[in-house]
């Protein structure tokens, strides 16, 4: 990795050198009852870019996976149809300031709509046309991604910025990255910048108050699966599925067919889904498989931790904590996961 | 800097993942429904051919996979393949009117153009059933996976040992398939039906499918060495069928069952047909037993 490092009135020239692309960051959106609110939406100003946002209330989600989307399109004709699928790429887009969590939840996703057998084009179009700038942050009170191993970034960027005083500490993924930092006046990093980078990690891991045991949860998952902890989640959860809404690596959906009303056209169209859904696991003849609200929150936890790491050695979850601070029921996942180890959990 | 160059991902070249890969991802082979037979009340016998030759005779399946079946505008949904493999992409489809799709498609003409992709899925191992005896097993809808695993054995018929079936229905009206029954019994096949309540014209057994099935186990020559297992039906009815094929010995890993889950993608995607965490469209839907007890909520 290309180290280097520029002063912070440097970024606003970043900011313009990537300005003729799309851009989407952090904003801010207000004040909530728990602090100031952010999320992700395009950037026209730079002064309207943050670098200093909490967790965004959404992922990156609604960029990349679009909560409803058309993948073909029908021409009727007559006694036959002809059928189009355009894969919806849209321009590049620059991405401005991502946390480390939201840049591993674009490496999970990859592996399972991009890596495995059938990949997935329209992600794949708009994944490859990506350009990241990652953003380091300090954990708030529900952040548990450092035990869930991603509170750092390996992979996943074209550059990451970390906030080192007066300057930026730039890890440089791209040539295309480098490019863009050539132009700007740069320097190398010494070792006073290597000691005031090594702090920073030092002082966000120090941070950290929420925390998940993920030791053995594969297994435990298993073992505890008639565990009744799961049926009192079962009894406060709403079945609104906006955990999944606001997750970053939720990425189930359903397919339905429409015809315009002149019958000249038809869509096959697919709308991101929540497994927490009522009707998500029901067959024909009427049956569910998951007909109790326990029954499913369960699965949730159990595609995240369990099946996700039986096929990716890792688990789905980047522990960013906005499941937990979106539920209206106050359900969060360091409090799920303990009570199935039969402990209490705090969250923050 | 320049605006960012757009990438495109069809260009085989951006990517680690082949165009083709990507491509099969919507891909519809269009097909013609050739012909249409009434079997009972509700299920209906679709044959259902590719249009295009090349692509019909490229089609290949293995017993027990499935396909999308897609009517335009009005939906895609998962069915098994219930025709011979030899048949290539002509393929035959019973399918029970239930809802929006299959009700639509029970009214649609000969000659209605519909799209099909896959195959999907696993299948059942009738190469390794070699010189065995196999028992197939199904509660209603469920012969309609076996068809396919039927048809397979009796082309090769010489190669197997016994070949059981054992079939239950809820009544004789909803009883599938009816007329190949001779053509399976010439076949040197033992088939035995039963239904859960006969009619004026049933002279057959009544009662459950367990009943038979203890006979048959009876009249097995070797449940321990020499037999297999083919399963499917309603989600009741595998717990008391496998139970007593273990009790009979049967080791599990030759028994195997094909289960449903709701479907939308076939693909792996849309994680509608996961048992605990596993793809049912992937690693399913035929799974041996063993696989099955390690699944969570699968039967
Ligand atoms: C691997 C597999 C093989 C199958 N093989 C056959 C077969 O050979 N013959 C046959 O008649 N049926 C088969 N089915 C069931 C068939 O897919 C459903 O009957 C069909 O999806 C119903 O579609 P619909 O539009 O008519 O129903 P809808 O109007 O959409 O809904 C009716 C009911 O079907 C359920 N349903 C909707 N979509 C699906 C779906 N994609 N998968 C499962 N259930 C769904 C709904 O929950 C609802 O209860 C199979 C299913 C699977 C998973
Ligand atoms: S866990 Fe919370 S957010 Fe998720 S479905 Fe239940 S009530 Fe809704
Ligand atoms: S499950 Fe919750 S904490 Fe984990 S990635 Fe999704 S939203 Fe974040
Ligand atoms: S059917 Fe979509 S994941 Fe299996």
């Amino acid at each position: 990795m290309i180290f280097r490092v520029f002063a912070k009135e440097e970024l606003e020239n970043l900011y313009d050198i990537l300005a003729v692309n799309h851009m989407v960051g952090a904003v801010s959106k207000g004040i909530g009852t728990s602090g100031p609110l952010f999320d992700f939406d395009f950037i026209y100003d730079f002064k309207d870019l943050r670098l200093d946002f909490s967790t965004t209330i959404h992922s990156l989600k609604r960029f990349l996976l679009p909560p409803v989307e058309t993948l073909s399109t029908f021409e009727m004709q007559k006694e036959t149809w002809q059928k189009h699928v355009d894969y919806n790429l849209s321009k590049p887009i620059v991405y401005f300031g991502l946390h480390t969590c939201d840049i591993n939840a674009l490496n999970k996703l990859d592996k399972v709509l991009w890596g495995s057998v059938y990949p997935d084009p329209f992600y794949a179009a708009k994944r490859k046309n990506m350009f990241i700038i990652g953003s380091n942050c300090m954990p708030q009170p529900f952040c548990f991604c450092k035990s869930m191993g991603t509170d750092t970034a390996l992979h996943g960027f074209d550059m990451f910025l970390t906030d080192i005083g007066d300057s930026y500490f730039v890890e440089i993924e791209s040539a295309r990255a480098f490019d863009c930092i050539s132009k700007l006046k740069n320097r190398e990093p010494d070792v006073d910048d290597h000691n005031l980078f090594m702090q920073v990690t030092e002082a966000k891991t120090k941070q950290f108050s929420c925390h998940v045991d993920t030791t053995d949860l594969t297994k435990i998952l298993d073992m505890e699966f008639q565990s009744e902890a799961w049926k009192g989640w079962g009894e406060k959860c709403l079945s609104c599925g906006t955990c999944a809404n606001v997750c970053p690596t939720c990425y189930c959906y359903g397919v339905t067919e429409n015809v315009d009303l002149d019958l000249q056209k038809a869509q096959k169209i697919k709308q991101l889904y929540s497994c927490n859904l009522i009707d998500f696991a029901q067959v024909s003849g009427g049956h569910n498989f998951r007909p109790e609200s326990h029954s499913r929150i369960k699965y949730r936890y159990y595609h995240k931790h369990r099946g996700f790491v039986e096929a990716f050695e890792e688990s789905l979850c980047v522990g960013c904590g906005r499941c937990g601070v979106s539920c209206l029921a106050d359900i969060t996942v360091p409090e799920v996961i303990a009570s199935v180890r039969g402990k209490e959990g705090h969250n923050g | 800097m320049d605006s960012l160059p757009f990438v495109d991902v069809m260009a085989s070249s951006t990517s680690h993942v082949g165009k083709s890969d990507m491509k099969s991802f919507e891909y519809t082979f269009q097909a013609e429904i050739t012909n249409v037979y009434p079997l009972t009340a509700t299920e209906k016998l679709y044959q259902i051919q590719l249009i295009d030759p090349a692509e019909r005779q490229r089609f290949t399946f293995k017993p027990g996979q499935f396909v999308m079946l897609e009517l335009p505008g009005i939906g895609e949904a998962p069915f098994s393949i219930s025709s011979s493999p030899i048949r290539h992409g002509d393929l035959e489809l019973c399918i029970r009117g239930v809802g929006n799709m299959t009700n639509f498609l029970a009214k649609v003409p000969r000659g209605t153009k519909v799209g099909i992709s896959g195959p999907f899925g696993t299948s059942f191992p009738v190469g390794k059933m070699y010189a065995q005896d196999i028992m197939l097993i199904a509660g209603g809808l469920g012969l309609v996976p076996l068809r396919a695993p039927i048809a397979a054995v009796l082309e090769n018929r010489s190669r197997y040992g016994n070949i059981d079936i054992v079939y239950g229905a809820r009544n004789p009206a909803e009883l599938l398939f009816t007329y190949q029954y001779d053509m399976w019994r010439q076949f040197d096949i033992d088939l035995s039906i039963i239904v859960d309540q006969g009619d004026d014209a049933w002279d057959g057994p009544v009662g459950l499918i367990t009943s038979i099935l203890a006979q048959r186990i009876a009249a097995a020559r070797d449940m321990k060495k020499n037999t297999y297992a083919i399963v499917c039906g309603p989600p009741v009815m595998f717990k008391f069928v496998c139970d007593m094929l273990m009790k009979a010995e049967l080791p599990m890993q030759k028994i195997f069952v094909s289960l449903e889950r709701r479907m939308h993608c076939g693909r792996g995607k849309c994680c509608r047909c996961n048992i605990g965490s596993t793809y049912t469209c992937l690693e399913g839907p035929v799974f041996d037993y063993w696989t099955v007890m390690n699944l969570k909520e699968a039967i």
